[in-house]
């Protein structure tokens, strides 16, 4: 994936994000088998916020995400984004969203622009008309995700990881204040997950509000400057340094993740107390370096042993 | 030759069954682009049949039949819709349901008050005997149909996409899908009149196919779809003047003779076509 940085072009996205907050109160979602698959979960974010949702497979993370945009009715407590419900919230256009799996027909005659530009609807009259500047949008999202070269696809035709990109670029063209990702680095390659991350940097200086579910916990501390963990209820939530700790990963995870511990005389031939240990739900490993419960390491700065 | 090729654009009925045929079939395909699109094809099948106790409904209430099909239509696609979204059954097997329940009881209706038979003369349609006060109302419906499509297309065209996208800019998803199933209806009951239940169908099927094979972009197969629906309605009526009745069959056999071409030829999902690029795939290897 080719990201070209791109400064935000004047008086749209800069001006455009500004005051984006979610607020979760007391949630509790429950379907209509009768499983409750979020309880009483609240938290708060900001705008200029990248935050990770995380937790094991069934915790929940997809349904507060569907709460967020409305798709499930909450059974109790609610959902506020930029302070006005959530269906208002929705017609404004405030929230963008990529699901975890697109819900679609493949074969359906559109080309990859063509879903790109349904981003632009919410912002074009009645007709649907595209202006310049809808097409500027669209060709701008397109380039930013890397999908310029496969514009007249159809959709179809794309692998896995393409047309994760594609709704990718329909929601940035849509820019929403408020975007939610559900997984987008699930079947990714490393080069296309580093691009998105660097897309998300950008859009949260200039004030978006991101919130995004993954199972790569290695890029976690990375590029996240907040942490909800969830089972079912929150387990914790707040910046990442406090909450982003092996003992809550643990707590959330229970004996899923795995594991590995080196220390002593693996690690080093000196006095040194401390170990490494490594935590990975995923191809991307987390790294706690230090004694006892430590912190963890940034992934730019990786650990020169590997376990094996 | 050529004055006798001309003959049936000298009689006003003949004229009347061309241009009505047109604007029905123009219509169909419209709505066939989505139908087909969503593995609903068979819906219209569905709605022509369940439109039978209606008709007889408004024989006995001395009400127009139109309107009585168009309530039995949307009982029909309401309630299609309703059963659809509280369970977990297959589309098929959901409007299989719906169309033999309500035909079910369109025949025993029609046996219970057996002066109601005239619905035989609905199920066949003929255009060439098409009343004016007909030709009007299926005019009416047809034009509120295309205007309300031709604006709405772009919003019904998400909303079958990507119903949740649709919903995440604030589109009324359930209104716009009542709106598609309400126009559907209308339709199903022009059609009626012009080709008859059995080929309603193929109205509003083979139009929206065989555009499909065509182009990869919603906003061509429309125009395409729609260009051969009421290309091949108006030249079926006028075909159907030489061979002295049996529009709906003339009409039909022409839509499915262009998806034949199409099938075979379309250049990029054509059957010809892909043959020729395996091949020259092939060629460029060795
Ligand atoms: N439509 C549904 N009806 C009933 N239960 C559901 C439904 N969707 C999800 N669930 C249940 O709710 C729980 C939470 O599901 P959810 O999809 O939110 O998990 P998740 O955290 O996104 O998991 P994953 O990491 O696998 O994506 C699961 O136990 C799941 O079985
Ligand atoms: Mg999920």
């Amino acid at each position: 994936m080719n990201l070209h940085p791109q400064p935000a072009p004047a008086g749209t996205d800069a001006v455009a994000a500004p005051g984006a907050s979610i607020s979760l109160r007391n949630l509790t979602v429950t379907y209509n088998n009768g499983f409750t698959a979020v309880q009483d979960a609240s938290f708060e974010l900001d705008p200029g916020t990248i935050c990770a949702l995380v937790g094991v497979n069934g915790s929940g993370k997809s349904t507060v995400f569907k709460a967020i945009m409305g798709f499930v009715r909450p059974a109790a407590g609610e959902v506020r984004l930029c302070g006005l419900p959530v269906a208002e919230a929705i017609s404004r256009n405030i929230v963008a969203y990529v699901p975890q799996s697109e819900d679609i027909d493949w074969n359906f005659p559109v080309l990859v622009e063509d879903v790109a530009m349904m981003g632009r609807y919410g912002h074009m009259n009645f007709l649907r008309m595209p202006s310049r500047a809808d097409r500027y949008k669209v060709d701008q999202a397109l380039e930013r995700v890397g999908m310029t070269e496969f514009r007249k696809r159809q959709i179809g035709e794309l692998s896995g990881g393409q047309k994760k990109r594609v709704f990718l670029a329909r929601s940035l063209a849509q820019e929403g204040r408020i975007i939610l990702l559900d997984e987008p680095f699930t079947g990714v390659d490393v080069k296309t997950e580093t691009a998105i991350i660097a897309l998300l940097r950008e859009l949260r200086a200039t004030g978006h509000l991101i919130l995004i579910s993954t199972h790569n916990l290695g890029s976690v501390p990375d590029f996240c400057d907040r942490v909800v963990l969830i089972n079912r209820k929150v387990l914790a939530a707040g910046p990442t340094a406090q909450v982003f700790t092996q003992a809550n990963l643990e707590r959330a995870f229970g004996g899923v993740l795995r594991r590995f511990n080196l220390g002593g005389e693996q690690l080093h031939d000196d006095e040194d107390p401390r170990g490494v240990t490594v935590l990975t739900d995923d191809e991307r490993p987390l790294v706690f370096y230090g004694e006892g419960k430590g912190q963890p390491l940034a992934a730019d700065n990786p650990p020169d042993k590997k376990p094996s | 030759m050529i004055a006798e090729l001309a003959v049936p654009f000298e009689y006003g009925y003949m004229l009347k069954a061309m241009w009505v045929s047109a604007l029905v079939g123009g219509v169909c395909a419209f709505l066939s682009a989505y139908l087909m699109l969503k593995g609903w094809s068979l819906m219209g099948d569905a709605l022509a049949h369940s439109i039978v106790p209606g008709v007889a409904g408004a024989y006995i209430l001395g009400v127009p039949f139109a309107a009585g099909a168009f309530f039995a239509g949307l009982l029909a696609a309401g309630g299609m819709a309703f059963v659809k979204a509280r369970s977990r059954l297959r589309e098929d097997a959901v409007i299989g349901l719906v169309f033999t329940a309500l035909f079910a009881l369109g025949l025993v209706m029609a046996s219970i008050w057996p002066t109601s038979v005239s619905v035989q003369t609905i199920v066949l349609g003929n255009i060439l005997a098409i009343s004016d006060e007909d030709v009007v109302q299926v005019a009416i419906i047809a034009a509120v149909t295309l205007g309300v499509l031709s604006l709405k297309w772009k919003d019904l065209m998400v909303t079958f996409f990507d119903e949740n996208h649709a919903r995440s800019m604030g589109l009324n998803v359930d209104w716009l899908k009542i709106l598609f199933f309400t126009l559907l209806s209308a339709c199903t009951v022009a059609a009626l009149q012009t080709v008859g239940a059995c080929l309603v169908i193929a109205m509003v099927v083979t139009p929206g196919a065989t555009a499909y094979l065509l182009t990869d972009r919603f906003g061509r197969l429309i125009v395409l779809s729609v260009a051969f629906g009421a290309g091949t309605s108006f030249a079926g009526a006028y075909i159907s003047y030489f061979l002295d009745g049996a529009t709906g069959g003339v009409i039909v056999t022409l839509q499915t003779l262009l998806f034949i071409a199409a099938y075979l030829f379309a250049p990029r999902h054509g059957v010809l076509a892909a043959r020729r690029r395996r091949i020259e795939a092939l060629g460029a290897r060795t």
